[in-house]
């Protein structure tokens, strides 16, 4: 019988194929080869992206280089979302790789953060853990750890050490027996189609006369158009890392085992494929 | 009602006296309220109806039978218009016509009991539910219950595993589990979800209210518990405490009794439960009633019913009474009796033979078993609001290993849809997004990651000393993804520094040491294995060891790609610290002629603290604590100091430990005082360890390590070799010799043992078997690919009965009720080798083999006497496919010769080796032993896995000993590897000397220029 810990193995070593390919706008001296490579969906594109910069440095004038930023299919990327979490929401159902372009200038200012330095995006990963325990724990794990213990989220992340990185934060997922769970569950949930970033709220994993909350009770509340009908007609797809959970898996569990590292459940919702 | 009256029977003229009674009625349809409803069933199967119970007239006025269709040994009324009764032969009765009218009813309806196979023993009813337990224990909800169709529709199953059930107002649930006797309650019962959810099970009691509960503690119920004169052993009188706990046996008895006056009835044969043979042993309790009293022969028993019928054969119970003779008791004398509840179970047979010999004076003060075991319940009394919080439920931790426990046998979660979905579809992802792309680049290059410490080393070279050292473990990726590490041990010699190290990937095993003052683990390669010189470090604190030793041990293990709970063809090994092993065998460790050596082996811990443990390639493992606790593995991974990724989340529990340690006291004849504690100058410590090297006085001996605890204070332990006088003395020449118990005119010496427990707890993926105390396990070895329905399971109690499980099947590896097996005397060893063959050792060191065990009879039918080799006492032994392997006092290794399919007890001990402390045969007729004495290029290890190497069907004596991990090793056994080598003939071998392990590399795969970075120039 599989166990829960090859779930979370699963989810972290989860690789997504990707083709980098310089956008035609780009100025070369020569012409760019597209690069390849395997990008690892509980990451951040700027923290995996060095080799293809690198990559297409090498065919441009240093003046032509600014600051590096990614488009699919005309959406510029968000960095400060994972990886897998652009891939589903925006590419899901599409043929492998990724295709992603890569941009040097005309850095979309309204769509996109700056990310000059890496530890910018550790400021905003830390900050997304805290916030999550904030919700779990009162923020009562998080600060109850030192900085060297920040430090060894982060790095494992940064360095794809799995073993490092859940030394750490299998603190963050612990509760109380007696509760069931934690305080409220870490979630966002994404759509393409809309204003709005995301939507959070705060939701229990578990209902007041006991019973453990599902995936089906959050988007209930929260997006219930989600759930299928009764003609039978799936109108969205509902998918963490990938895959689509059943609408009966407990929240609770979802948070401790599908959460990516910043400890959010990162859910999207996209239309269902109309074949 | 202030004060219970007796209400007086015999004035209706009963038959006999009652063993169950059941009131409700107070909600029957239309019904003036203050009536109530009585039932009783009487030991004969009749069935009785107060008449006029009101407020005014509490007690009734008289009892009218109500004719039965059959015997019941049970029923159930409800606070409505249900009453059910189960029968003896495993249907239920529903009475129809209940009513205001007619509160007794107007006719009986049959219902089959839930299970085909399986009659029902128990019912319970409420208003609205019925509850049924059938006599495997399975749990039945009854479907379509209502006023006008009090039969219901159909059966449910319900998960969990109860021995009776009852049920409270507003139709909450309570039961008694029957793995653990614990009380558990329905969670989740409304009045829309009749059924509820699932079962709670309540904390045990503090200590304050334990008083109270060992007195139903020890009164279990014998439900279900039968013997045959078959088992050919003497009858003897159960003791049963309190009605509650009669009840059910003597309901069980009743039908047995009734039938011997007329017409015997095929008796169901010798399956007896765990209840019942804990009711044996808690008689211990009793112990003057129970071995002073001559017995009665079983036909003796049938006598007395011949000459006094119709009377029943009843018992007082010899802890009321002072004469502890059995006697018939007239049925006034019977009646009056009525709350001792005593049920006979003359027609049962035990095994008288083996409960006269239980070893009384050596029971342990306390059993690992804490938690009373409970025997009934009822919930009548209780009105639980269906959204009610039962703060019950909040006290306590002692309930944890009890709801563990159950989620074993249940374990919703593991087996739900969604689970096994997010399982599918990850997989799928990952073939989906990955498979076609391994030959794009990481992202991330995997770097190198470090751990460093300081810790103490045992230097390598003389003087040997602990010197302070750097420690540090690199580990990295390997080209192949695999995870690399090297361990360094920086020191400083003539100031001078220097290193050693050591490949993770070399490495064989991590021994934890523990001792009262050194945290200290050893680390060995093959080489050091060799040597019989580990590396040996200590780390300052003990917390700094685990964490260092949780630590390599995961990188031993990822880079061995060792991962996850043991596989069925695992081997498990023992230290004598009680530490648990486990190594996966690979295919050539019994290849022939060039195996792999056993130095190779690969050992990772798992947690608990055992001192055997055995086990089959279906993945069935057993083993039994230093205290004698049976436990079963769980199926988990981990516990004890592994935690978070190297333990698994579910099937970890706690586990306890008792043992003993020892000290002497040494004294010296002096001729004008006689014996004192003034020795010769040159005489050992007057307070030693075994050796008398240590000086161990009763203030400064420890327990072994801060793990363990002291559970009882220092007492003379007159359990010694040799024998010893009655203050506890054994006598000698002088220090060190060899020890009497009576003093002679050559002693001047004398020494005597002190013993003092001790408790340790931990974790691991054991479960308790309760409730009989083993010395030794055997499991039928099978190959893995084989189908058994169920998997043989022989075991010897403490008290050298020799027991057989019942139910044992991969599925549930803990089986179901123990099977007595009588002997003529304690039995201290047993193994079950291929085709049945049972094979046991007796206390007084001769074989014994069990004829005709099969499949279909797992007990056998006799034993035959095999004589020990001459002038040896036999102490253990081990049955392979086909080879007998036994041990002696003296540490000699015998093989038995010509054993034949026709002749299966052989003819003849052949002397095979000496210095063996166990030995263990596989399914492959693999011999493995422990064997003292071994020595390697730097020092003598003592208990140490050996090999057998040269063993063939047609030479399974084999030719000589390969040395393995050791010293400290206690036992090991290979009974699950039925991994077969891959056959290598002396042809090929000459013709193309490839190893067996070796496969030819694949071509180097073709580039593919999509994906591939290569056609860049990179730095």
């Amino acid at each position: 019988m599989a166990d829960d810990k090859d779930v979370l193995r699963d989810v972290w070593f989860g690789r997504i194929p990707t083709c980098f390919t310089l956008y035609q706008d780009e100025i070369t001296e020569r012409e760019a080869e597209p690069f390849y490579l395997l990008l690892p969906r509980v990451s951040y594109l700027p923290l995996v992206t060095d080799k293809v910069r690198k990559h297409f440095q090498k065919v441009m004038k240093p003046d032509d280089v600014g600051e590096m930023w990614f488009e699919y299919e005309g959406t510029p990327l968000k960095w400060h979302y994972p990886i897998g979490l652009l891939f589903d929401l925006y590419a899901s159902n599409t043929t492998l790789p990724w295709s992603i372009f890569v941009h040097f200038k005309n850095f979309p200012q309204q769509d996109l953060l700056h990310c000059p330095s890496n530890s910018v995006i550790e400021a905003h990963f830390m900050s997304s853990i805290k916030e999550a325990d904030a919700l779990k724990h009162k923020g009562a794990v998080v600060n109850e750890m030192q900085k060297k213990d920040h430090k060894q989220l982060w790095m494992g992340l940064q360095n794809d050490k799995f073993d490092q990185f859940w030394a750490m934060n299998r603190k963050l997922m612990e509760y109380p027996t007696e509760e069931g769970g934690f305080r409220y569950i870490p979630f966002r949930i994404y759509q393409v189609t809309s204003n709005r970033p995301f939507i959070q709220k705060l939701f229990r994993p578990v209902a007041s006369d006991g019973c453990p909350h599902t995936l089906g009770d959050l988007l209930k509340e929260v997006f219930p158009a989600a759930i299928p009908q009764n003609d039978g007609q799936k109108k969205y797809q509902v998918m963490i890392h990938g895959i689509e959970p059943m609408l009966e898996t407990p929240i609770q569990w979802l948070s401790e085992h599908l959460s990516y590292p910043d400890n959010f459940l990162h859910i999207s919702i996209i239309p269902a494929p109309s074949d | 009602m202030d004060s219970l009256q007796e209400v007086p029977s015999e004035q209706a003229g009963l038959p006999d006296p009652f063993n169950d009674i059941s009131c409700g009625g107070w909600e029957i349809s239309d019904e003036p309220r203050g009536q109530m409803s009585l039932w009783a069933v009487s030991l004969q199967g009749k069935v009785w109806f107060r008449e006029d119970i009101h407020h005014l007239n509490p007690e009734g006025s008289s009892w009218v039978e109500v004719q039965v269709p059959g015997e019941v040994v049970q029923i159930s009324c409800g606070a409505g218009d249900l009453v059910w009764a189960v029968l003896w032969e495993g249907q239920l009765l529903v009475r129809e016509g209940i009513g205001r009218d007619c509160p007794k009813g107007s006719s009986w309806v049959v219902v089959e009991s839930p299970s085909p196979e399986v009659g029902a023993i128990h019912v319970a009813v409420g208003v609205n539910v019925v509850w049924a337990v059938t006599k495997d224990h399975k749990v039945w909800f009854r479907r379509g219950i209502n006023s006008h169709n009090p039969c219901g529709s159909g059966w449910i199953g319900m998960v969990g595993e109860m021995v009776m059930i009852n049920v409270g107002l507003s139709d909450q649930v309570w039961g008694i589990g029957a793995e653990d006797r614990a009380i558990y309650m329905r969670q989740g019962v409304t009045a829309n979800e009749l059924s509820g959810k699932a079962w709670k099970a309540l904390p045990s009691l503090r200590d304050s209210d334990r008083a109270h509960s060992s007195a139903s503690a020890s009164s279990l119920p014998s439900a279900g518990c039968f013997f045959s004169g078959e088992v050919r052993v003497q009858s003897r009188g159960s003791v049963i405490g309190d009605i509650d706990a009669g009840q059910e046996a003597s309901c069980e008895a009743a039908p047995l009794l009734h039938g011997q006056a007329d017409a015997p009835k095929p008796l169901i044969p010798k399956v007896t439960s765990d209840s019942f043979i804990s009711e044996l042993v808690s008689d211990r309790d009793r112990r003057e009633g129970a071995v002073s009293t001559p017995i009665p022969e079983e036909d003796q028993g049938s006598e007395q019913d011949d000459k006094a019928p119709p009377a029943l054969v009843l018992s007082h119970s010899p802890s009321c009474g002072p004469d502890p003779q059995w006697s018939n008791v007239d049925l006034e004398e019977a009646q009056t009796h009525l709350a001792v509840g005593a049920a006979s179970d003359a027609a049962e047979t035990s095994s008288l033979s083996s409960v006269a010999t239980y070893n009384l004076g050596l029971e342990e003060p306390y059993g690992p078993d804490e938690h009373p075991l409970w025997a009934w319940v009822s919930g009548g009394g209780c009105a639980v609001d269906s959204h009610s919080q039962l703060s019950w439920f909040n006290s306590s931790a002692g309930m944890c290993s009890s709801m563990q426990s159950m989620s074993l046998s249940v374990s919703p979660a593991q087996t739900a849809a969604w689970r096994k979905q997010i399982f599918e579809q990850l997989s799928e992802r990952s073939k989906r997004e990955m498979d076609n792309f391994r030959h794009y680049e990481q992202a991330i290059e995997q770097t190198v990651w470090v751990k460093k410490g300081t810790m103490q080393w045992w230097r390598d070279w003389k003087p040997h000393k602990w010197v302070d050292v750097r420690f540090a473990l690199e580990q990295y990726c390997g080209t192949d993804g695999s995870k690399e590490g090297i361990l360094f041990i920086y020191y400083t010699f003539n100031e001078e520094k220097k290193y050693l190290h050591a490949f993770i990937n070399e490495v064989t095993i991590l021994v934890p040491v523990l001792s009262d003052s050194k945290h200290t683990f050893a680390i060995y390669t093959p080489e050091r294995t060799k040597q019989r010189w580990p590396i040996r470090l200590a780390a300052s604190t003990e917390h700094e060891m685990f964490d260092w030793l949780a630590l390599l041990t995961m990188s031993c293990c990822d880079s061995r790609g060792v991962q996850g709970p043991p596989s069925k063809q695992a081997i498990w090994s023992v230290t004598c610290k009680g530490d648990i092993f486990v190594s996966e065998p690979s295919p050539s460790l019994e290849a022939s002629p060039y195996p792999m050596s056993c130095d190779q082996m690969f050992w990772h811990q798992i947690g608990g603290h055992l001192r055997t443990i055995e086990c089959n390639s279906l993945g069935v493992v057993w083993g039994i604590g230093c205290d004698h606790t049976a436990w079963v593995y769980s199926g988990g991974y981990g516990g004890g100091f592994f935690q978070g990724l190297a333990s698994s989340t579910d099937n970890i529990y706690t586990q306890t430990d008792v043992k003993s340690v020892y000290i002497y006291e040494n004294q010296r004849w002096n001729p004008v005082t006689g014996y004192t504690n003034r020795g010769l100058p040159t005489d050992r410590y007057m307070w030693s360890d075994a050796s008398g090297l240590q000086e161990c006085t009763k203030a400064n001996t420890k327990p072994p390590s801060p793990h363990w605890t002291w559970v009882s204070d220092w007492t003379i332990d007159y359990n010694v070799s040799g024998g010893t006088d009655r203050e506890g003395w054994q006598y000698a020449a002088d220090f060190p010799a060899s020890y009497h118990g009576s003093k002679t005119l050559k002693d001047f010496v004398r020494r005597r043992r002190w013993a003092r427990k001790c408790k340790i707890t931990t974790t691991g993926p054991w479960q308790e078997v309760p409730p009989i105390p083993l010395c030794d396990v055997t499991i039928l070895p099978c190959m893995a690919q084989s189908k058994v329905e169920q998997v043989l399971l022989w075991a010897i109690s403490n008290k050298g009965d020799v027991l057989c499980r019942l139910g044992v099947t991969p599925e549930t590896p803990a089986g179901t009720s123990w099977l007595h097996v009588g002997t003529d005397q304690p039995f201290k060893s047993i193994s079950i080798g291929g085709a049945h063959q049972v094979w046991a050792i007796a206390r007084d060191g001769s074989a014994f083999y069990r004829g005709s065990v099969s499949q279909q009879n797992p007990a056998g039918d006799c034993w035959y006497h095999i004589p020990s080799p001459p002038r040896q006492k036999l102490k253990q032994v081990s049955v392979g496919r086909t080879s007998v392997y036994a041990v002696d006092d003296n540490g000699n290794l015998w093989y038995r010769h010509g054993l034949t399919p026709s002749y299966p007890q052989g003819t003849t001990w052949e002397h095979i080796s000496n210095n063996v402390r166990k030995v263990s045969v596989g399914p492959l007729d693999q011999v493995w032993i422990i064997a003292d004495k071994v020595q390697g290029s730097h020092s003598l290890s003592c208990g140490t896995v050996c090999h057998r190497l040269g063993v063939q069907p047609m030479e399974p004596k084999g030719q000589s000993w390969d040395y393995g991990i050791g010293g400290g090793w206690d036992h090991i056994t290979v009974r699950g590897n039925s991994l077969e080598a891959p056959r290598i003939s002396m042809a090929m071998l000459s013709d193309r000397p490839v190893p067996a392990s070796s496969t030819p590399h694949s071509p180097l795969p073709l580039r593919n220029p999509e994906g591939m970075n290569g056609n860049v120039v990179q730095s």
